[in-house]
């Protein structure tokens, strides 16, 4: 039992309304009220969180303050510039910075296309994004969907502000990488005869979800990981990428990797260079948690920025509305949308739903945030925070004892790890920052707007426009990962090896910064965030 | 936090390789070891019990018994000595899946170790997942991969197995080829699957979607909110 003290007296609410809760419909939000509470509480719309770029190509563009601070940096290289005459480290034709589920798809495609490859990568390969997602992965393989229908729902579900060749990518290829993944051996949900089992997800118009029971992101990456090691395509870890380095003509040609462990900083040479490094939940934009893996620090942006390439709705960021609040060894982890999906419901302290439970992730993450904050009806936390329930027991009421054990047993583990056995207790819920809807802008073979750069992954901006829909980001991943590695090779191929490299771009950038004052004392890439608890 | 808050939070005592701090007894093994004040490289990946980087031998004071966790999933305990795992050197057979079946013949060549297992149930008794480590090692000795697959799931490739087996097997690396095989080969593929990406590539999907990219937004807004839901 972790509910003790105050919260367990607070418990008591929760169980008193429940069975008066049971069938009982709570109504949906009327278009007015959506857009008043998304206005007044979304993260998003709250001017006090952003700030103008003052350097760069896209100066003037509004960032989250956080991300403009890391953005604003001088390079680790500004003391210490790396002899890049002498002989490279590494020397190939594909450098892909980024091991997670873009960059290990973009490896496997640059090798069968015939390149030599490196993957740089700064934690573990494998320690991102893409192995904790739980969910699953859109495509179209139905008889009853086309990909037409798919890309209706991307564009309607992004606010129509998605580059259209990009999401034409995206659904078109998304039969064909489900393909190649179940030809890896990808261990998908099947019926007897081979068929995908599939369901729905936010805003989609058929089911066409695809999931590895609650480990689909998981069995994706180790499936292509292996995949990789059997190919014998070089991985080196703890090596993260630092700086772009460019040639004579001003397109990218290698990075300089920092050795995490020895300090070191070395010289990789490529013809092509795919930045795969992901998302930036760990710049923790307003104090939020984040449901983010340890490494997730906008790397790739910050040193792609540098660099001249161009990002795309970087300030549009996704925040889910139930991350783990309490026990607080849960704080940020996400709670899958499955589980409002089967019932679960949003609660004040008093025990009473203040929001319809399956509303879309910015309405509902908006709506706590305004109980906790304006209507002061969020449930107080030892450890200073605010929260609402997440009534889950409610779950086995409606559709059977063991529910919850059936269809959602990574949550049931989890909670249960931290003494919360969410058959019979409600969980503790708050936002969490979850998704960088932007990223770096890139056409439909990946290539950003810097000559011989490609960026695959949650690094790339313009897919999903301003709001991406479950599901698709696994799909984007695979999708520009596979595209950007075939480009990338392809190129390669057609390329002598890139002369006068030089990192005179980080001078260029450093006397803006000098000149606007921009960066204080500001050192970028973050590479690692620093917590202490305190 | 305010300091009333803290001063309410108990402290406990964890030996991070035998030193020791003082650290409030909220936290996971992986927050305690950053209270402390490192600053972690190896050791952490997902920090939500995924990835299986964190894996962590501990043993509490006075106590003989070994025991182990992933730190990002285990909660401090008053007298914790801990070490983390950094690496383990654990052996991967690289094959051309293309090239191989699912029998027992072809994967006593890449994985012969996993023949020798003693039955110590040490790597069942170690898994942070409760996964029956042991019984799917059984299941891939009788060429049941379908089984093997099933089981050993949810395993996060922690890699605590391996460093208790007495005759070096790589648990995780034989149960990722047994679920490999099993979808390759044991599974059915997906007919309409094979179809649509067939139809796909020879443009047979092209006229629909170029259909809507030509279209202006005032038609697409309207058509995305008419849209029928299965
Ligand atoms: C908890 C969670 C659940 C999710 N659920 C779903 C879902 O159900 N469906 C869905 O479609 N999407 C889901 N998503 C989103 C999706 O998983 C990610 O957006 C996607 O996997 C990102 O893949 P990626 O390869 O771009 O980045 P990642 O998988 O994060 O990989 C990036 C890699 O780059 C490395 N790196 C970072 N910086 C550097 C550097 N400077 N040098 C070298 N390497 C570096 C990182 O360490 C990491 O290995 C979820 C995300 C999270 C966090
Ligand atoms: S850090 Fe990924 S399992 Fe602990």
């Amino acid at each position: 039992m972790a509910y003790t003290g105050n919260i367990g007296e607070l418990v008591k609410k929760v169980e008193e309304s429940r069975t008066s809760r049971v069938g009982v419909h709570y109504p949906r939000m009327t278009q007015e009220e959506r857009r008043d509470v998304l206005e007044k509480f979304h993260p998003d719309y709250n001017t006090d969180g952003f700030r103008n770029l003052k350097v760069g190509v896209n100066k003037g563009a509004r960032l989250p303050v956080e991300m403009a601070d890391v953005f604003e940096t001088w390079s680790r290289l500004r003391d210490r510039k790396p002899d890049l005459q002498a002989d490279p480290v590494y020397d190939v034709d594909v450098l892909i910075i980024g091991g997670g589920g873009a960059g290990a798809a973009a490896a496997l495609e640059a090798k069968a296309a015939g390149a030599s490859v490196l993957i740089a990568t700064k934690l573990r390969f494998g320690d991102a994004n893409t192995m904790m997602a739980q969910g699953g992965i859109q495509a179209a393989d139905k008889e009853n969907d086309t990909p037409a229908i798919h890309y209706l729902d991307v564009v309607g579900g992004g606010r129509f502000e998605n580059i259209p060749e990009l999401a034409r990518a995206l659904v078109m290829d998304a039969p064909l990488v489900i393909k190649w993944l179940e030809d890896m051996g990808t261990m998908f949900d099947k019926k007897e005869d081979g068929t995908m089992i599939t369901i729905h997800g936010g805003g989609t118009s058929r089911k066409r979800m695809h999931a590895a029971r609650d480990y689909t992101g998981a069995e994706i990456m180790r499936t292509l990981r292996d995949e990789v090691l059997n190919k014998g395509i070089t991985v080196v870890e703890f090596c993260a990428a630092v700086d772009l380095i460019l040639d004579q003509n001003g397109r990218a040609a290698g990075a300089v990797l920092f050795n995490l462990e020895t300090e070191q900083y070395l010289s990789a040479r490529a013809k092509t260079v795919i930045m795969a490094t992901g998302g930036s939940g760990r710049l923790h934009y307003r104090g939020f948690p984040t449901s983010n893996h340890y490494g997730a620090t906008a790397d790739g942006l910050v040193i792609g920025y540098r660099a001249g390439a161009k990002i795309i709705y970087a300030d549009s960021i996704q925040y889910h509305p139930t991350g783990g609040a309490y026990p607080p060894q849960l704080l940020g982890l996400l709670v899958t949308e499955k589980t409002r999906g089967l019932g679960a419901t949003p609660l004040n302290i008093k025990g009473e739903q203040f929001v319809y439970h399956l509303e879309t992730r910015d309405v509902a993450s908006s709506a706590i945030l305004k109980e906790c904050h304006e209507r002061k009806l969020g449930v107080p936390l030892p450890t200073g925070i605010s929260s609402v329930w997440l009534d889950s027991p409610i779950i086995e009421l409606t559709h059977g004892e063991g529910t919850i054990e059936r269809q959602l047993p990574a949550m049931m583990r989890q909670f249960q790890r931290f003494g919360v056995d969410i058959r019979t207790e409600p969980m503790l819920i708050y936002p969490t920052l979850h998704y960088q809807n932007g990223g770096l802008l890139i056409d439909e073979n990946g290539l950003s707007t810097v000559e011989n750069l490609y960026v695959a992954g949650e690094a790339a901006g313009g897919i999903h426009g301003t709001n991406r829909l479950m599901g698709n980001s696994l799909l984007d991943i695979i999708v520009f990962g596979r595209r950007a590695g075939r480009h990338a090779a392809f190129v390669s191929k057609e390329m002598s090896v890139p002369a006068g490299l030089n990192l005179d771009h980080l001078d260029a950038f450093h006397r803006e910064l000098e000149a606007t004052g921009a960066a204080d004392g500001r050192v970028g890439p973050m590479l690692l965030p620093h917590y202490t608890h305190r | 936090m305010s300091d009333e808050i803290k001063d309410e939070i108990k402290m406990v005592d964890l030996y991070i390789m035998g030193k020791r701090y003082t650290v409030p007894e909220t936290l996971t093994i992986m927050d305690g070891m950053e209270y402390a004040g490192y600053q972690l490289k190896r050791g952490c990946g997902c920090r939500a019990g995924f990835c299986g980087a964190c894996a962590t031998v501990y043993r509490m004071v006075g106590d003989y018994e070994l025991k182990v966790g992933l730190a990002c999933q285990t909660k401090v305990e008053d007298g914790m000595y801990l070490a983390q795992i950094p690496f383990f050197p654990g052996r991967k057979a690289t094959f051309d899946l293309e090239a191989i079946k699912p029998s027992t013949a072809y994967f006593a060549q890449l994985y012969p170790e996993v023949y020798r297992c003693l039955g110590c149930s040490s790597c069942t008794k170690v898994c942070p997942q409760d996964i029956d480590v042991m019984q799917y090692i059984a299941y891939i000795q009788r060429g049941d991969f379908a089984k093997a697959a099933d089981i050993s799931f949810d395993c996060v490739m922690c890699g605590l197995c391996v460093s208790r087996c007495p005759v070096n097997i790589v648990h995780y690396n034989a149960a990722l080829t047994a679920r490999r095989l099993y979808s390759r080969y044991i599974a059915k593929p997906d007919a309409f699957l094979a179809a649509r990406s067939g139809a796909i590539e020879e443009g047979a999907c092209d006229s629909e979607i170029d259909a809507l990219i030509n279209s202006d937004q005032a038609t697409l807004q309207d058509m995305y909110n008419k849209r029928e839901i299965e």
